[in-house]
């Protein structure tokens, strides 16, 4: 047997579908980023250790870089391209600018990714359960106080959203 | 990361063979895929060069479910970090081992990260990880944490290899005197935790004694009416830390005294480590103070730190004081 040959996988990203071929050691993170050209997801580490490359799978927080894309061929996958509709920011992303909540940006896709996946299971968190939600995001700039504002007020903001809309 | 083949199989049966087999060209044989939060870490550092991965993760048979029945509870080798943290029945009667889960690592990681990979996670020791260091684990002559940067390292000194067992929820098994069911190709047993991880020796530089062939199915926990248990760790940061030192204590109790007691440590061996010693002083005691304080004496004697670890010793015994209070107050 030859290794390593190459295997079509279908990825559902963002509701939509890829039919790629890769080689099995292709990392999730990787697959992302050059097969589909989908770029939010930082590799920083690819260890583990930093959390800039959290995508949501299946409804959970994970790290792209430590999932193999062979492994994702039937799960659902939201990367941060797929939150916003249209000209319309998701409301992590619009509190994430109100309340200031990053500097260089580098971790801020995996944090927004972190606090949407909180959201969608915890419409209503309190101060410790978002601040939970991120321990997995290091943030070298420090701006962990606004983050956790940012929290906060996305969950305002989605409730405001979601009462309006009925 | 060396390319590899990627498996599926269908049945338990039909992994545990892939696992015997080794087809021309596989050398190095194939390795099982759960989370891969500690596979793929140690393939991308070439530490671990499998020619085939078998995702288990989608085996029928694996459980990734919780099972409580009379005889305690039945934990499916896939469930994740994350369902032991917050599952009703492991945080009611299993606190040791929820709190452990909820301790390790990080929520994504808990997402991905199965109980079966977590036991038989490698160790975390810095020469180890760093591929250009050929150490006595990894078949050279010397272990360099020895006389090296050695701080975060064992103080029982049992094996040649002086690294610390990363695990939390394996401390917290311990204590809570789990058993671990493997199945492969001579059939299904179950071990005693204790009996399951064992210090790595020249013929078998590993922490556990599972054969190449079999697979974790599930991990089960007695009964544990009477008992209280709890899980305490000291990190270098809040989160997501390995453990410099992990206690698990698990204690039962009638009207102020000790009917049975079980005391477990991490990152102090090679493997999670039983304090038998304090565990008899405890048992059949009034509860009090200074029983505790014996306790805790008890449970680093015979340690032997290494030139930089000394730290761990204090550390230890203050956790176990802390957590045998807690169970007692
Ligand atoms: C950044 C980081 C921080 C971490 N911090 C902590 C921490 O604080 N505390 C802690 O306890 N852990 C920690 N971990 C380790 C983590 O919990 C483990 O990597 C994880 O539990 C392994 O499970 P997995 O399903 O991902 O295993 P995998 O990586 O898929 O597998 C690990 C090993 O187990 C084998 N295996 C897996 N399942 C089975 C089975 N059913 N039968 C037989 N063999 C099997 C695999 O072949 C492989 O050899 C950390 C990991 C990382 C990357
Ligand atoms: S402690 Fe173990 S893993 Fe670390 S250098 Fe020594 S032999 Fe290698
Ligand atoms: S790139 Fe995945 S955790 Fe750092
Ligand atoms: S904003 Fe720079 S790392 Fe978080």
């Amino acid at each position: 047997m030859e290794p390593s040959r190459h295997l079509p996988v279908t990825l559902s990203v963002n509701g939509s579908q890829y039919p790629i071929l890769i080689e099995p050691r292709r990392t999730l993170l990787d697959a992302l980023r050059h097969d589909l050209g989908l770029t939010g997801a930082k590799k920083v580490c690819d260890m583990g250790d930093c959390g800039a490359c959290t995508v949501i799978v299946d409804g959970k927080a994970m790290y792209a870089c430590l999932l193999l894309a062979v492994d994702c061929d039937d799960r659902e996958i939201t990367t941060i391209e797929g939150l916003a509709t249209g000209n319309e920011l998701d409301p992590v992303q619009e509190a994430f600018i109100r309340a200031d909540a990053f500097q260089c940006g580098f971790c801020t896709s995996g944090q927004i990714m972190s606090l949407r996946a909180l959201l969608d299971a915890n419409p209503e968190p309190d101060d410790d359960q978002i601040l939970r939600a991120v321990t997995g995001n290091l943030c070298r700039c420090g701006a962990y106080p606004n983050i956790l504002k940012a929290g906060r007020l996305a969950a305002d903001l989605q409730a405001q959203a979601a009462s309006n809309g009925q | 990361m060396k390319p590899f083949d990627f498996a599926r199989p269908e049945t338990i049966e039909d992994a545990v063979a892939m696992l015997d087999a080794r087809p021309a060209g596989h050398a190095n044989g194939s390795a099982l895929l759960a989370g891969g939060t500690d596979l793929l870490t140690l393939m991308k550092a070439d530490l671990s060069a499998p020619d085939r991965l078998i995702d288990i993760k989608r085996l029928a048979e694996l459980d990734n479910r919780i099972e409580e029945d009379e005889e305690g509870l039945t934990i499916g080798a896939l469930v994740t970090l994350a369902q032991l943290e917050e599952d009703p029945r492991v945080t009611a009667l299993y606190p040791a081992l929820a709190e452990a889960s909820s301790l390790a690592a990080t929520p994504q990681l808990r997402h991905m990260a199965t109980i079966g990979g977590n036991l038989l996670q490698r160790p975390r020791c810095w020469y180890f990880r760093n591929p250009h260091v050929h150490c006595w684990l990894k078949g050279g002559d010397e272990c360099q944490a020895r006389q090296g940067e050695n701080q975060r390292h064992a103080i029982f000194d049992i094996s040649p290899c002086v690294a610390v067992h990363p695990s939390d929820p394996a401390t917290a098994l311990l204590a809570l005197d789990a058993t671990v069911r493997l199945r492969g190709a001579a059939g299904e047993r179950e071990l005693p935790i204790a009996d399951f991880f064992a210090p790595p020796t020249a013929e078998r530089c590993t922490e556990t004694i599972i054969r190449g062939d079999e697979l974790i199915v599930a991990v089960r926990l007695p009964a544990a009416q009477g008992w209280r248990s709890t899980y305490l760790k000291a990190m270098d940061r809040k989160v997501w830390a390995f453990a410099l030192v992990g206690v698990a204590a698990a204690l039962r109790v009638d009207e102020g005294r000790v009917i049975d007691a079980r005391l477990a440590l991490g990152g102090v061996a090679p493997i999670p480590w039983r304090a038998e010693a304090a565990e008899r002083l405890l048992a059949g005691s009034d509860i009090s103070a200074e029983v505790i304080s014996h306790a805790a004496e008890a449970a680093l004697d015979g340690a032997q730190p290494l030139a930089k670890n000394a730290y761990k010793i204090l550390l230890a015994k203050a956790l176990v004081r802390r957590a045998l209070m807690a169970l007692s107050g």
